[in-house]
This record gives C-alpha cells, structure tokens and sequence, in this order.
C-alpha cells in the first residue's frame, strides 16, 4: 500500500520513513475527504427544495461535530509527534561521523553543480574567491596540500551503496534546491549559510540531481545526476578520476 | 447626502470617533512597519561577522540635541492642543509655531549628520550598519516631514475651521498631536538603537 | 464625462465597482498569462499559436516563448491574481459595497481616504503592467520575489514590481483602516457585534491581517530597494560570485532575511485570500438553505483565532532553509493548530446544510461547488505542513495545486457566486440562470482536470516554475503527458469564462429586473429603508410560526 501515490523509488534508508508518513497523511486525508464528500452528496440530495419544503429552523444537533474535529486534531497530533518530528530530528541531529561517511561539497550555482571531493588524503583544499575562473568554478587552491588531490566535477555524483554520504551544501549566487528525488533528500542551497545534509543510499542506480528552487532563467536546465553504486565500482570511478587530475 | 456619524462625537459603547480610530490602526500598522525594519537590524546584526562601534561611526552629541527636541516639541504641540481646549486660538498659533520650528531644527541637525557622514566617504553602501542607519532615520524623516506638513496646514489654511467648527478643528488638532507623539517615541528607540547599543 | 465623475465619486457603492470592474480586468489578464505559460507547458519551446507574434521579439522570437520571458509570465501572473485580482475583489469592490450596507451604515467612515485607496491600486496596477514595457521586461523573481536573484535581476522590471507593491500596500493599509472603522463605528442602532453577518466579521479578521502583515513587506520592499538602487547589501551576504565574477559590494547581509519578511506578510495574505470567500459563502448558504448558519458563534471565534495564528506559521514555507527540529516542530505545530479552526468553519457551513430547503440557485451552485474543493485545497496542505513530507513535496507542482485548490476552484468560486448573488442589489437585475449554470458545470470540470493532475506530477517529483515542464527529467517522463491535458482544460476554463462575460455584459442591459429583495434574504444591504435600525440576529429564515420563511433583521418585532 506504499507505492499508490506514484513516488519516486525509494532508495535511501530514510526514504521508508517519509514514505509511510506521506501514505499516512493520504489515508487521513481520503478518509476525511470520502466522509465529507458523502455527507455533502447526501445533504444535497435529503435536503433538495423538493424534498424539504420548509428548512428546519434549528437545524443539525448533536455535537459529534466536536468529536470529529477532536479526532482530527489527534490525527494530526500523532502524525507530528509520532512520525514527523523524530523523522525531522533524525535527519537533522543525528549527523554520523565524517569518518565512517562519504562526505562531498556541493557548490551550486547558475545554473550547476560544482562537486568537490575532498580525494584519498580526506581533505577538502582551500577555495579562495579569487581563484575563480572558468576552468576552476570552485576557486580551489591546487598549491595547498590537502587540495592537490581533490577530485571535482561538474554535475556529476557517484556515491557508494550503504555508506552514509555527507554533503556540505552551499551556493554562489543565487538560492537553489538540491533535490535528489529518491533519495527523498531536498535541501535549499542558501548563499552565505553552510548547509550539511546526509543520507545512506541503499540501492543502486542512476538518477538525476534536480534543482528546485527558481534560481533564474536557466533554472530548467539545472540538472545533474548521481549514481550509486557498489563500493568497489565507486573506488574504481575515484581512482579513474585521479588518474584524468594526473594528466593535467 | 447624509453626515457620517461619529466623526466628531464619540461614539457612546465604543469610546471613540473615527477619525481617533482610524489614527490608532494607522500607528498599531505604523508599529509593524518599524518592527519590521527592526527586526531586520536585529537578524542582521545578530548574524554579521563584525560590526562598528555605533557611536564612534555615529554622532551621539548631535542625536542627543535631536532627541531634546523632538521631546521638547511633543511638549509644545501638547500644549497647542491644550491652549484649543482652552478656546484660546492665539496661544495655539505660537505654541504650533514653535513645534514647527523644533522640527525644522531637528531636520537641519539631521541633514547636517547625512552630508557629514557623506563628506567621510559614509554611505548607506559602506556597511549594513550605516545602510540600516540610513534606511530607519531616513523612513523616519520622511514620516516627520509628513507630520510637519499636517501641522504646517493646521496653522495656516486648515486653521480657518476654527471658526467655523472649533470642536471639529481641535479633534483635529489632537489627533495631529497622537501621531506627533508617535513620531517621536519611534525617534527615541532609533536613538537607543542606532546610537547607544 | 460622466465615467469620469465615477472616478472621483467617494460613494462607497461606486468605488466598490470601480474596484469590481478594475480586479475583474485584473483576473483576466493574469489568467491570460498563464494561458501562454500553460500552451508552453504542454508544448515547450513550439510557437504559441494565434497571439505568439505580439510579445516581441525580445520574448519570443518566432512566437517561441524564451525562458525568461515564462519567468515573467509566472511572477506576474501569482503577481497580479494575488495582489490585483483576488483581493481587490473581495475586499475592495466586495468590502466597499456591502460592509456599509450589511452594517447599517451611509457610507464608508472615511469616504475620501475610500477614494484614495483606489487611486493606489490603480495605480500599483499600472505600473505593475507597465513593467512589461521596460528593457528586460516585468520582474521574473517569482511572485515571492527570494533575494539575491530578485536583488540582482538586471533592468528595471524587479523595481517597478517594487514601486507597485508599495503602492498597493498603501492602498490596502487605507483600505483597511476604513473597513475596520466602518466596522466598529458605523453599526447601526441595535446592530451588536453578534448580529453582524459573517460576511462582515470575514472582512473585519481580513483588514486586520492586511493591516498589520503589509508593513512587514514593505520593509522589506524599502530595503530590497535600496539593495536595488544605492548598493545596500541587506540581502547580500558576503562572497557572492555571479557568473564567475566575484561580487563587489559590501556584504553581510542576509538571504533569509527576505524570506522572513515575505512570509511574515504572505501567510496571512493567504488568510487575506480565502477569508472574505468563506464569508461570502456563508451568506449565500444561509440564504439558499433557508435557515439560520449552524453554529454562528463558533464559526466567529474561528475566523478570530485564524487571524490571529496565521502570524506564527510563516516559517512553514521555509522547512528546507536548514531548520533544526525545535524551530520546525513550533512551526509544524502551529500549522496543524490552525487547521482546527479551518475545519470548524467548513464543517459550520457543512453542517449549514443539514434540514435546509436548498434551492439550488447559479450562486448557491458556486458555493456548493467552494466547499470540496476549498476542502481538497485544505487537506493537501497537511503533507506540505509536516516538515518530513515536505522534503519531497516542496517546491513541486502539488504545491501549485494545493494553493490553487484553495484560491481557483475555492476563493474565485466564492467570488463568482457572490457577483451572481448581489448583482441585482447594484443593479436591479438578475443575471442569467442557464448561462450561469452552464459556466459553473465547464468551470468546475475544467478546474479539477487543470489542478489534480498537479498532484499526480508533484508526487512524482516533477518541479514548478519549470519552462519545459519537466521535459528533460527522466522522474517526469511518466506523469509528462498530463501537461497536455491540463493545458487542454486550461482553454477549456476559458472558453467558458465567456458565458460569464456574456452573461455580465448582457444582463447589465438585459437582465431581468427584480424588486428590492429577488432573494429574500435577511441582511441590511437589502434594507430600502433610509435609516435603519436592527432588530435580531442576521439569519432569520424558517422561523416557527412567523409570516414569511424570513424576517429581515430590520423588521420591527411584531406588537404582541
Ligand atoms: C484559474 C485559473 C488559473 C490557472 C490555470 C493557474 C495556473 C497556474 C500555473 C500553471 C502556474 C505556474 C506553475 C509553475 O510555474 O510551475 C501558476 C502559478 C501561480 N498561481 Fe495560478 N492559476 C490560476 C489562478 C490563480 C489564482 C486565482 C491565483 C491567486 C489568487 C493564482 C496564484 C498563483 C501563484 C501565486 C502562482 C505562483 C507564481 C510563482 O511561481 O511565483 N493563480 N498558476
Ligand atoms: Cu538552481
Ligand atoms: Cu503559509
């Protein structure tokens, strides 16, 4: 009873607590939506001019109005407290550590994704504004040490199944949105706000990174893609991009 | 056509005349319009990296004239509306008088501290502090010229309704005085803002 | 000449047409925007047949829409339906006409700032459009105009949406300040507070919200102005590189701050939205049901407590700026709170229904049709308002159709019933029955065929503000062909807002004409007394033993 409402695959370990929650929310709303529907159809027929001449001064008694209301409230009550709010907690408080995760900087801009991996020493490389230019979008200093191994792409993701991915989201310009529709991860990317965002991929695939915030003329075409994939295809995908910053 | 009711009698279950009502929602939307632009000091002051030492970038001598002033004028235009009650039009023309000119003080002494700060290479570009300096003092500003041309009418053109509607004339006059007060308690929380935190 | 008297007339009632007639123009060329943007949703980057030829070249060459161009197209669409359109509406030209009447009242209490009122809208309006005109053309920042884009757009368009929403602000805050003293200070003798029509009560909860959430956003206007013109950095925070070059100003400032302002206003703007529609149903329920609302006073206190929440939800549309869980659990709380009072209201006018004698009139068709899909706008707003299923939902087109369920098929059905319900009180006649009946039929098919389907692509993942509707997503291939169909229904909706526009010119001329009070209904505007004076509560229909199924609130009691 999961996939009724037409999402994405759900790839990421998360992905099933968001789903349930979304399927929950429906239910309710179908229920709510039926019972009302139905009252309304009924009354409309019941209570047609035909039917009933002369209006009742008084009217519906009965106070199970309240107790429908009451209901809803509890409804939504549990949905917050139960569901919603340790899912939220989850995402957000409970980073895992950097060492046991793929951790990557996101720089988005108009209209792409700068990826930066820190590459094997684990390091991110200092970025200075100055340094910016065509060939290097990120402004990475390849004479700092810990940079000179940094891997960076353009639009491009892999991430190995089942290791948490950390991703340091940030932006140049404008606001964008990086959405990774199934990993059920969407995280505004705020210029001049750091924003982490973590999530474990649990099936491998090919899928595209989406960018959902209207971040200007070209913000369709916003788009990248992210494979996941298994750890030793993705060590292999690493060591070939180490192998092409050789050359150059 | 029909007068509308309550224009110069207080309406008895709700204690007021329009237009007494009407200034009170206008200043209760005044109050969120410089909270607003309060609080966008507040974010923005609470999220900078750095930021100056107000009262060494900002004249506090010169602010502290301006806010005697400003004081001093709520006093007098209390007094010119007092002086009406009174029935006394003459006392209400000087005392109006001197509110006028209090203002046009208070903005010569402002005008003066813009052309300084501009004089330093200080614009409402250089920083988010002098930006929001500029933008609450110059909203405000604006606000007092348009006090100051209410009153400017109530002494001169304005003023000839006194004879043929005093009740109506002083309402006026002190409905002018609720938002003359309001100009200058927003005036003293700019200056303890802006100037000494 | 004597259109122009109108123009300078502070009467109330000729100020609440001019608003009617002016929003009315409004509506149309916002749904005309978007006619373009649905043709390029459903057929992306092919020529817009017929009309393709007049944006210019500069918007589409060849007829083709260019991506900037459906930029504007979507800013200024939510734009003008919002700010020009629907709340001009309902609280201008609706406002103005009734609330003096419905309370007993001549006039407005300040005629004169009535008059200035619409001089702001008008002109907010025309700069609004003139913006169209300028290099670059109108702002295309989205309606919600997010800073640094809007701070950093090129031309004049993005400013002169500034300068418009600065007049219309002012507008909105005389306008208010008249309704609400109208309200307290112009009653008529015997005319309690709890005797007020709902209508009014809707009204007074509404101006307060315009009155105290407008400033916020123009703050915000004045500071993304000077961010614009003198090279503030209010929005700007420090680092910022725009395509590849780095930014030369000073920084510091801060991105959400915007949001901040603009929801602060926007949220109750919603309220500001859907409140006078609820009222207007209300009186039109009571109405056609022929007895009194269910549950009056409860229906009241809700619109208050609605009011006064819809000032702490805002944040509620800014889950994904990077929210800890104490902020986002206040403000998911808060916005599942103020559905309780929405459900009381719809369940109230619901439960209205229940042993009336409901005659099944074109306004009572529009009204009826209000509550599902008012509800069905409700409800999809509950996944949006749990922080955990608005990580995927956000930013889609279930967005789109939630907030479209609550103001197209909801607030425009409301406004729609209410001009077939009080045309003949301005005019002394009737609109046409069949070619009413007929627009509310293709209306309500039209509209469910254009917004469901949004919440099938948005489940999926499909984003808003796309130019090609999603085209190049591999996750948007499935639900891709539903943009025809929306689009389809699109033109559907408008080819039958022509019955309506027939149906108004003709009956202004043609109508039939019908005494004081067609309806029979209760409420003051129907009064033809000069001076009158209110005896009961404002829903006395069907009442035991009385003469008529209805006693007018200002019908003297009967001398026992
Ligand atoms: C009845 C016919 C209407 C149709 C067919 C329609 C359709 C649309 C469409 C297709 C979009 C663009 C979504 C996108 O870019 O992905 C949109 C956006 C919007 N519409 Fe409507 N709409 C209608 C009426 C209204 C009304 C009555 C209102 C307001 C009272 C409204 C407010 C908005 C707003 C605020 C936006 C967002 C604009 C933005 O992206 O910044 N619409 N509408
Ligand atoms: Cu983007
Ligand atoms: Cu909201």
């Amino acid at each position: 009873m999961m996939d009724w409402l037409g999402m994405p695959v759900a790839a990421s370990a998360h992905a099933g607590d968001v789903d349930r929650l979304m399927v929950l929310v429906h239910w309710l709303m179908l229920v709510l939506f039926v019972g009302w529907g139905g009252f309304l159809l009924y009354v409309l027929v019941r209570f047609r001019r035909s039917a009933q001449p002369v209006a009742m001064h008084k009217g519906m008694r009965g106070s199970w109005s309240t107790w429908i209301e009451g209901g809803i409230l509890t409804a939504e009550v549990i949905l917050l407290a139960f569901f919603s709010i340790p899912t939220w907690s989850a995402r957000v408080d409970a980073f895992p550590s950097e060492q046991q995760s793929t951790v990557v900087r996101v720089v988005a801009e108009q209209y792409a994704w700068n990826v930066h991996y820190p590459g094997p020493d684990g390091l991110f490389g200092r970025t200075d504004l100055a340094l910016l230019g065509p060939s290097n979008p990120l402004g990475l200093d390849r004479s700092d040490p810990a940079g000179r191994d940094d891997i960076t792409t353009i639009n491009q993701m892999h991430f190995p199944v089942d290791r948490p991915v950390i991703v340091h989201l940030s932006s140049k310009d404008m606001i964008h949105s990086f959405a990774l529709p199934q990993m059920r991860v969407k995280q505004d990317a705020i210029p001049g706000l750091a924003q982490p965002v973590w999530f474990t991929p649990t099936t491998t695939g090919q899928w595209e990174i989406a960018c959902s915030q209207l971040c200007g003329l070209g913000h369709y075409r916003m788009r990248g893609f992210y494979t996941v994939e298994s750890t030793a295809e993705y060590e292999a995908w690493l060591a070939e991009e180490a192998a092409f910053l050789l050359e150059q | 056509m029909t007068a509308i009711p309550y224009t110069t009698d207080v309406r008895p279950d709700t204690g007021v005349t329009n237009p007494k009502l009407g200034m009170w929602l206008f200043l209760a939307s005044e109050v969120m319009l410089f909270g607003s632009l309060l609080s966008a000091y507040v974010l923005l002051r609470s999220g900078a990296l750095t930021w100056p030492d107000q009262s060494a970038v900002l004249s506090v001598p010169l602010a502290t004239v301006n806010t005697v002033i400003l004081i001093a004028s709520s006093v007098t235009m209390l007094r010119a509306w007092t002086a009406l009650t009174a029935g006394n039009m003459r006392q209400y023309r000087v005392r109006m008088g001197v509110t006028l000119v209090l203002g046009a003080v208070f903005l010569a002494i402002k005008t003066f501290e813009y052309s300084d700060k501009f004089a330093h290479g200080l614009g409402p570009a250089t920083d988010n502090f002098l930006g929001l300096y500029f933008v609450l003092t110059g909203v405000h500003v604006l606000h007092l010229a348009g006090g100051m041309l209410v009153n400017a009418f109530l002494l001169g053109p304005g003023a000839r309704m006194w004879r043929s509607d005093p009740r109506r004339f002083t309402q006026r006059v002190e409905v002018a005085a609720i938002y003359w007060h309001f100009v200058d308690a927003v005036w003293l929380v700019l200056f303890v803002v802006l100037y000494l935190l | 000449m004597r259109f122009f008297k109108y123009l300078v007339s502070t009467d109330h009632k000729v100020i609440g047409l001019l608003y009617a007639g002016t929003s009315l123009c409004f509506l149309l060329i916002g749904f005309a925007l978007v006619l373009v943007m649905r043709w390029q949703l459903a057929y992306p980057g092919e020529p817009v047949p017929l009309v393709g030829g007049l944006f210019g070249v500069a918007n589409a060459p060849g007829g083709i829409v260019l991506p900037e161009f459906y930029n504007q197209l979507g800013a200024m669409h939510g734009t003008i339906m919002v700010f020009l359109g629907v709340v001009p509406l309902a609280v201008g030209a609706f406002g103005n006409y009734l609330v003096p009447l419905q309370v007993g009242a001549h006039d407005m209490a300040f005629p004169r700032l009535n008059l200035g009122s619409y001089w702001f809208y008008l002109a907010g309006g025309l700069v609004m459009l003139a913006s169209f005109f300028v290099t670059g053309g109108a702002a295309n920042n989205g309606w919600t105009s997010y800073a640094p884009l809007s701070d950093l757009a090129p031309g004049h368009g993005q400013t002169l949406w500034l300068v418009g929403m600065g007049l219309i602000i002012v507008s909105s805050l005389l306008g208010a300040i008249n309704v609400i003293t109208t309200i307290v200070q112009l009653r008529a003798p015997g005319l309690t507070w709890f005797r007020l029509p709902f209508f009014v009560w809707a009204q007074f909860i509404t101006s307060f919200l315009l009155l105290l959430a407008f400033p916020a956003l123009q703050a915000a206007a004045i500071l993304q102005g000077m961010d614009r013109l003198v090279g503030t950095s209010f929005f700007l925070p420090s680092g910022l590189a725009v395509s590849g070059q780095a930014l030369n100003v000073a920084g510091g400032g801060s991105a959400l701050l915007w949001q901040h302002l603009f929801w602060f206003l926007a949220h109750p703007e919603v309220y500001v939205l859907i409140l006078p529609a609820l009222g207007i149903v209300a009186e039109v329920i009571a109405n056609n049901t022929r007895k009194p609302l269910w549950g009056y006073r409860s229906m009241v206190y809700s619109v208050f407590v609605l009011g006064f929440l819809s000032f702490i939800v805002w944040a509620h549309h800014m889950f994904l700026t990077g929210m800890g869980t104490t902020i986002s659990a206040f403000f998911q709380a808060t916005t599942m709170i103020i559905s309780i009072p929405s459900v009381i209201i719809l369940s109230a006018l619901m439960l209205s229904l229940y042993g009336g004698s409901i005659r099944f009139t074109t306004p009572m068709l529009f009204a009826l049709g209000f509550l599902p899909m008012f509800g069905i706008g409700g409800l999809t707003g509950l996944p949006l308002g749990l922080a955990t299923t608005d990580v995927p939902l956000h930013d889609t087109t279930y967005v789109v159709g939630h907030f479209h369920y609550l103001v197209a098929p909801g607030t425009l059905f409301a406004l729609f019933a209410g001009i077939y319900y009080w045309f003949p009180l301005a005019t002394g006649r009737m609109m046409n029955d069949l070619l009413g009946r007929v627009h509310f039929v293709g209306s309500l098919v039209c509209m469910n065929l254009i917004f469901m389907p949004m919440f099938v692509q948005g489940l999926a993942g499909v984003n808003r503000r796309l130019w090609d509707g999603g085209e190049q997503y591999a996750h948007a291939q499935s639900v891709l062909s539903l943009n025809v169909t929306m689009s389809m229904a699109a033109f559907g909706l408008a080819f039958f807002q022509l019955f309506f526009m027939v149906n108004l010119f003709m009956s202004l001329r043609g109508g039939r004409v019908v005494g004081a009070n067609p309806w029979q209904a209760t409420t003051l505007e129907w009064s033809t007394e000069s001076s009158v004076r209110a005896y009961r509560d404002p829903y006395v229909y069907s009442l035991p033993g009385a003469a008529a199924d209805f006693v007018p609130q200002d019908q003297p009691a009967e001398p026992s």
